[in-house]
């Protein structure tokens, strides 16, 4: 089989520091692929690199079999790569409706009817529970809801990659619960891209793990066989047993 | 937002034409007059609103599109001979080229530096007016002769300096643009066009281009812009330098943010308000632009987001 995305001595430098370290990093259709690592680790720009909110300084994206390395942000969410923000990025003038209405109209092929925007956002919405809240403006939904509308937005696009940037940071316990559902729910119809903090959602979710550390993929497996690994116990969780 | 009681805010739209058209057989002369000025600027004003209210991007430098059509319907009347509605559309062409072209070039920057960059433009364009003195008039304009300014509809001869004529067809103009800028923000494109104000990186990570949309929004302005200028040549048949000057870039924000940027009635409430301050304080004092002044002060104090801005976020959630 076809890997859906894979990345070739990607590399990125800030001035001196070399956050993302000649990464070479396959991903197979419908997995969920957790990514953790410590702080600082290179996570969250190595998936800006491959959604291409920023440029690499050298190395290859390839997405389904094409070289996608110097295609503009917009044209890979085209391509169907899409990205949930780690900073909730939500536009809080508009209402959760409009928000989820702007993937959605882009997405839609019979491009005229308002009813099919109107049933595509509130498919959306219901999906993440957030259809009573509709037509409250983002700003003033609670943070966790702000969270799910993300999540929304980029379920709305219909990706065939969703790239989730710890979508689960200041959610409440029962709202995890709920999530795990979804995302399992989505990996049904697309591959999913997740960094992660919360270890038991990463154990719960993921098919395989890979471990980043100093901008450098220090390990990868299944979850069981991340747990054993001394590597990854010495450098992200700090203790050997 | 866009989704919510088209029926009202159509049905407000139409009152306010209807309005306006009713006006037209009460007023005294000296206001009929003025009316008709202050819908052909309240285009101009729409034509800014579309990219400063909607885009956010603001540009110091609007009175070139405005002088375009201008200039390009009175030059096309006074030395090509040309008809009404053909100077008309020259006057929209020449909107429509140095839109794109300004918008090519000035979308390169944002902000502070797309501010400076448009108003260099407009002063380039200001400065070429005066350079071609033998075509444009330098800086004594010209005068669009009265023979030239009748429209004919086979035999019928419709005499735009006729004041009646004149305000319908100013009011003819602003009913479209009108209802046109209320289609455009109600619609999809609207939407994206509001995202990019409120966050252009979020809206690239929707999928969308954000530079083909904002040069698309800049076009549109330019047109409205130019569809203002070419219709103050042919109304009132005069074509001057003055209308390509810097004050003309910021009296079109000044009557947006009065009357409330973003909103669609918004451009005719602050050029209505603005010309009759004018109007009344001059008639009792030379100092009225103190007056004018202090009025501005107190309005940005405490209606920040303009009259119906502030009407909107009160009382009247629905306005478009």
């Amino acid at each position: 089989m076809m890997p859906l995305l894979t990345t070739k001595g990607l590399s990125r430098n800030f001035g001196g520091l070399r956050a993302v370290d000649s990464v070479d990093f396959t991903l197979m259709p419908s997995e969920i692929r957790a990514v953790i690592g410590p702080n600082g680790a290179g996570k969250t720009t190595f998936v800006s690199l491959v959604s291409g909110c920023i440029q690499p300084s050298s190395g290859m994206i390839v997405f389904d079999g094409a070289d996608i390395t110097g295609l503009p942000a917009y044209v890979r969410v085209r391509q169907g790569i899409a990205y949930t923000f780690q900073i909730t990025s939500v536009f809080a003038n508009l209402t959760a409706y409009d928000n989820v209405a702007l993937p959605v109209q882009r997405t839609l092929s019979d491009g005229r009817s308002k009813g099919a925007v109107r049933a595509g956002v509130m498919a959306a919405l219901e999906r993440t529970g957030l259809a009573d809240r509709a037509h409250m403006p983002a700003g003033q939904l609670s943070y966790g809801h702000q969270r799910l509308l993300e999540v929304a937005m980029g379920l709305a696009l219909k990706p065939r990659l969703l790239i989730l940037d710890e979508p689960t940071q200041g959610l409440a316990d029962s709202e995890i619960d709920n999530f795990i559902t979804l995302v399992r729910e989505i990996a049904g119809s697309a591959t999913v891209l997740l960094i992660e903090h919360n270890m038991p959602v990463v154990m719960q979710l993921a098919d395989r793990i890979t471990v980043f550390n100093a901008g450098k993929i220090l390990a990868e497996g299944t979850p069981e066989a991340i747990r054993e690994n001394v590597a990854v116990q010495e450098a992200y969780l700090g203790t050997a047993p | 937002m866009s989704e919510a009681s088209p029926a009202k805010a159509y049905g407000l739209h139409l009152g306010v034409i209807a309005l306006l058209f009713v006006l037209s057989f009460l007023l005294p002369e000296y206001y009929h007059g003025l009316l008709a000025r202050i819908m052909v600027l309240a285009v101009f004003a729409m034509g800014y609103n579309m990219l400063f209210g909607y885009v956010g991007l603001l540009s110091l430098g609007h009175a070139m599109f405005f002088a375009a059509g201008l200039y390009g319907a009175g030059l096309a009347v006074i030395q090509l001979g040309w008809s009404v509605p053909a100077a008309f559309a020259a006057g929209l062409g020449c909107g429509v080229v140095l839109s794109l072209v300004i918008g090519l070039l000035a979308l390169r920057t944002t902000g502070v530096a797309f501010m400076i960059v448009t108003m260099m433009f407009a002063q380039v364009f200001y400065l070429v007016i005066l350079y071609f003195a033998s075509w444009t008039g330098g800086d004594q304009g010209m005068v669009v002769p009265q023979p030239a300014r009748v429209l004919f509809f086979g035999a019928t001869a419709l005499d735009l300096t006729n004041p009646t004529m004149r305000y319908m067809s100013a009011l003819g103009l602003f009913s479209l643009v009108l209802l046109i800028t209320l289609a455009i923000v109600r619609s999809r494109y609207g939407r994206v066009l509001v995202a990019i104000r409120e966050n252009e990186e979020r809206t690239k990570m929707l999928g969308y281009d954000t530079f083909s949309n904002k040069l698309a929004a800049v076009v549109i302005s330019g047109i409205i812009c130019a569809a203002s200028g070419a219709a103050y040549a042919l109304l009132f048949g005069y074509v001057g330098s003055s209308f390509a000057s810097v004050q003309y870039s910021i009296l079109p924000l000044l009557w947006v943010l009065l009357g409330g940027g973003a909103t669609t009635l918004g451009p005719l409430i602050g050029t209505l308000f603005m010309y009759y301050v004018i109007d009344i304080t001059s008639g009792y004092t030379s100092a009225y632009l103190l007056i004018v002044g202090i009025a501005l002060i107190l309005l940005v104090l405490f209606f920040p987001k303009g009259i119906l801005g502030s009407i909107r976020q009160r009382w009247l959630g629905w306005l478009p």
